[in-house]
């Protein structure tokens, strides 16, 4: 026997009073089945969160051109992603709906997560060897990633910016941070989950009530408590509460991706609210500093030949219409809404760019982020994506874009870029 | 060191070298700032928001064992039509209270347009009708205990 093991052999006759001791944990729930249970939802849960946030970052084309890259120092966490196609249109919208409200859905899974392993946190002596002293590391990564991201993503939806730190960098990198302590956890705990769940079955545990409720087994990693007190809810009853907060949150927000009449069920969403005729705006003209565009506003546009245009002048171009949604990074959407304008491609012909080649978009916009967003080569060729001049039948209003914006199918919101001076066609790299 | 556990720590430094390459670029622009947030979220849910669920709980839990009579409407116990709207709605004010507290209106409006005086308004409708629902299931099932 080491000398480690003698000492923690002495600390654990002698822990301080209040949570370090194993009696002061009394709940019958706590065990490892009912943490395994609430697992097999993180599992998928989690995965599909990192995966779909990855993709929402690949969206913006971070590694097309610096200006569209909100985390230049990334490195290998990212500069390997490749382009994000111009469609199907609802790739985005899909995507980050996915992103947002299962996010929001997975909160009280977490939560309940968190209270079925928090013994753990004051498990005393806090460790009996090196590998779990390291481990014990790895999970400060693991839940405070956890936390970390869940709530700087339910901040940043609801434009409450506390921090002292830019959004997209912190959930990017956070995420790093959360998902390679999440894979060691899942490669150490997997075997442990599925032992737990071959230990009790959920049919049974579905018709048992909380009179016949009691402890499980006691387990090696001291989840059961050992001096559990009466039960006062069922295993039923505490996981259909987790159930019920994430079929509210869920009900109670989805709406605001779907849109249509769905929106004002999302009451609680920060994009629940109807706006009659019109439809949801990211930024408005007041916000991004953009007073009434005169009647003297021009596109300049610069290719292998430049040239300037009135309204007038684009208008009398050669129009199109395309159905499409505005997707969010936030999660909600505008719907699909008719826009009608310059297709890209004419614009690019127009002025002698060849096949291939990217475009830097500019904005009238002072200040703030996205004032311009460079599109890929695919982007431009797509057949829907639009200078547009109308949407629904009418000009823009000035809010959303007047006296013209950018739209192209599956772009993340912020990258259809409103109140357009400027657009210059570039040698593409992708 | 058995070889599993070496396997682990093995691992375990591999998921750091990763995590730590993240790290550094998370905490590039204010280490105390962004650190304090990473740290400090996970530290207030483990000693603020846990102690205080579980401690009003517990409290509740505790009357009821000590006045065994008022745990019952006519020999239904009620404490979970109480717990399940209260986490419910408590959940909800968790996770909108930026909007629900209009902490964040003003650059809610900014960037929308919108207001965000209706959510307080709707989270209290909503809470009110959570409570009803969970009222009306108790008295439905005390109603059935009592014809049996």
């Amino acid at each position: 026997m080491s000398v480690l093991d003698r000492w923690a052999d002495r600390a654990a006759e002698h822990p301080p009073p209040g949570p370090f001791r194993a009696g002061f944990w009394r709940s019958p729930l706590r065990g490892p089945w009912f943490t395994a249970i609430l697992s097999v939802a993180l599992l998928p849960g989690i995965t599909l969160l990192f995966l779909t946030g990855l993709a929402s970052y690949a969206a913006y084309n971070p590694n097309l051109a610096p200006g569209n890259d909100t985390t230049p120092d990334k490195g290998l966490l990212g500069s390997w992603l490749p382009g994000w196609p111009a469609g199907p249109s609802w790739l985005y919208w899909v995507n980050q709906g996915v992103h947002v409200t299962l996010g929001l859905v997975l909160i009280p899974v977490v939560l309940a997560k968190l209270w079925s392993v928090l013994p753990k946190l004051f498990e005393w002596p806090p460790a009996r060897s090196v590998t779990q002293l390291v481990e014990r590391a790895s999970l400060l990564l693991l839940v405070g990633g956890a936390v970390f991201e869940l709530v700087t993503g339910v901040m940043n939806i609801q434009y409450f910016y506390a921090w002292p730190f830019g959004f997209y960098q912190a959930h990017y990198y956070g995420a790093w941070v959360f998902i390679a302590a999440f894979v060691v956890h899942v490669a150490f705990r997997l075997r442990t989950m599925v032992s737990a769940l071959r230990g009790r079955s959920l049919r049974v545990e579905l018709r048992t009530p909380v009179s016949q409720t009691f402890a499980e087994q006691p387990d090696p990693d001291h989840l059961v408590s050992p001096d559990p007190a009466p039960a006062t809810i069922s295993r039923r009853g505490a996981l259909g509460m987790v159930a019920a907060g994430s079929l509210t949150l869920f009900g109670l927000s989805v709406g605001q991706t779907i849109g249509g009449t769905t929106r004002s069920t999302a009451l609680l969403a920060p994009r629940g609210q109807n706006m009659g005729p019109d439809f949801q705006v990211n930024k408005t003209a007041a916000e991004a500093g953009i007073g009434p565009v005169d009647a003297g506003w021009r596109l300049e546009l610069h290719g292998a030949a430049s040239a300037s245009l009135s309204r007038a002048q684009l208008v009398a171009l050669p129009q199109h219409t395309a159905r499409l949604p505005i997707a969010c990074v936030e999660g909600w959407s505008t719907g699909v809404q008719t826009w009608t304008g310059v297709r890209l491609a004419d614009l690019a012909a127009m002025v002698g760019a060849a096949p291939g080649t990217s475009l830097l978009v500019e904005s009238l916009q002072r200040g703030g982020g996205f004032g311009s967003a460079t599109l890929s080569a695919g982007q431009v060729r797509a057949p829907d994506a639009l200078l547009a001049l109308r949407v629904n039948g009418a000009d823009l209003s000035i809010d959303h874009g007047f006296p013209a914006r950018v739209i192209v199918p599956a772009l993340p919101g912020v990258h259809n870029t409103k109140w357009v001076t400027r657009m210059t066609f570039l040698p593409g790299q992708r | 060191m058995t070889r599993r556990e070496g396997v682990q720590l093995l691992a375990l430094l591999a998921s750091f070298v990763v995590a730590g390459y993240a790290a550094v670029r998370l905490l590039a622009g204010d280490v105390i700032g962004t650190g304090g947030w990473f740290v400090g979220s996970a530290v207030v849910h483990d000693l603020v928001l846990f102690p205080l669920y579980a401690g009003i709980d517990a409290a509740l839990v505790l009357l009821l064992r000590s006045h065994p009579g008022w745990a019952t409407v006519a020999g239904v116990r009620w404490l979970n039509y109480l717990r399940v709207p209260a986490v419910v709605s408590g959940l909800l004010l968790l996770v909108w209270s930026p909007l629900i507290l209009r902490v964040s209106n003003g650059a809610y409006h900014a960037a929308s347009g919108l207001s965000a005086q209706p959510f307080a308004p709707r989270w209290l409708a909503i809470t009110a009708v959570l409570f009803a629902i969970s009222a009306v299931t108790l008295v439905v099932r005390a109603m059935q205990s009592v014809k049996t």
